[in-house]
């Protein structure tokens, strides 16, 4: 295929992800304006993050008046499965140069990962033609939908009276109870779930963040090792 | 509210930048580097994200009105049956409003 082809091709493999990534990043966009960040402080995150649960998580922790470092630090944590994923995404893009690479793992998201190894398995070849335009299609969309969502956070003057307060804690369960498969998960949430309410009722916010999480994270490591191992692609598309 | 003035504001974006960033080419760093990652590290390393999102969960819940507790509760039965967060924050989201609006008037 030329690479005009490939590139369209690649539109159309990231538009539906696209679509479906969209009211979280009109989300974002309110919820932080109507939180206290500056529409160019939100743009700026999705144009330099984008990555949604880091992004949300940040909102959250800017809102809570956590230290600089653990916003970082958490924004890693939430998004370290990028790690895994980087790793599983190296053999595919190994023929693209490495500047070529470098733009590939910055347009890298859960939708662009599995498109990307959906093509690979299915022996469709990822050229860079193809994976940059899946991936801006990602990028360019979820930029729009966060102006679209930062100007209408700025006519939100009451968050409660239009329920936005549930929407990031409900959104983070879901993204919780996406891990469900993983090994010793209900105790480690369990644990970090005690931990966290316990440390926001006696040390107080945003300590409970921390030692909610350092708790859970020992518990795993403490726990056996799950049953049974899962295999590589399960363990990549949770 | 944010605590922070401007500048700060953006250094902290553009370290969190800076920093998912690196989760993103991690993966392809270490590869050279480790081959072999201990159970127990490895873990640790898979409860990390499932950890750190539970302490944004539990204490909302806790800290939030009878209305919020509901809602979460409700979206979390949703989320038993569905598995996209979309319609555990439509049932979630429906549930608060109702609330707020019928019940507490």
């Amino acid at each position: 295929m030329s690479e005009t082809t490939e590139f369209t091709s690649g539109l159309r493999s990231g538009f539906v992800p696209a679509l479906s990534a969209a009211p979280f990043g009109m989300l974002f966009g309110a919820v932080s304006v109507a939180d206290g960040q500056s529409v160019f402080e939100t743009a700026l995150m999705s144009i330099t993050i984008f990555a949604g649960a880091s992004q949300l998580v940040g909102v959250e922790l800017f809102g809570q008046r956590v230290a600089p470092w653990l916003i970082i630090v958490s924004i890693v944590a939430v998004n370290f499965r990028h790690v895994l994923y980087s790793a599983a995404l190296t053999p595919v893009i190994s023929h693209f140069p490495l500047p070529k690479k470098m733009i590939a793992f910055f347009l890298m998201t859960d939708p662009q990962f599995a498109e990307a190894l959906k093509r690979h398995e299915k022996e469709q070849g990822v050229t860079f033609s193809w994976y940059l335009g899946a991936g801006l299609v990602l990028y360019i969309l979820w930029n729009i939908m966060t102006l679209i969502g930062a100007t209408l956070g700025g006519f939100i003057k009451n968050p409660e009276a239009l329920g936005l307060d549930v929407l990031l804690p409900i959104y983070f369960l879901s993204l919780v109870m996406g891990f469900r498969k993983r090994p010793n998960y209900l105790p480690v949430v369990a644990v970090s779930a005690l931990g966290s309410i316990l440390a926001y009722a006696i040390v107080g916010s945003p300590w409970h963040v921390s030692i909610g999480a350092v708790a859970g994270i020992l518990l795993a490591a403490i726990l056996p090792p799950g049953a049974k191992r899962r295999r590589h692609s399960e363990r990549f598309y949770q | 509210m944010s605590d922070f003035t401007n500048e700060h504001m953006i250094l902290v974006i553009l370290g969190a930048a800076v920093a998912t960033y690196m989760t993103r080419i991690a993966g392809y760093l270490l590869l050279s580097v480790v081959s072999d990652i201990p159970p127990r590290a490895e873990a640790a390393l898979n409860a990390i994200p499932a950890a750190v999102l539970t302490t944004l969960v539990a204490p909302a819940f806790y800290a939030g009105g009878w209305e919020s507790k509901l809602a979460i509760a409700a979206a979390l039965v949703t989320g038993l049956r569905y598995e996209s967060p979309l319609p555990m924050i439509a049932v979630g989201w429906s549930t608060v409003m109702i609330c707020r609006y019928f019940i507490i008037g």
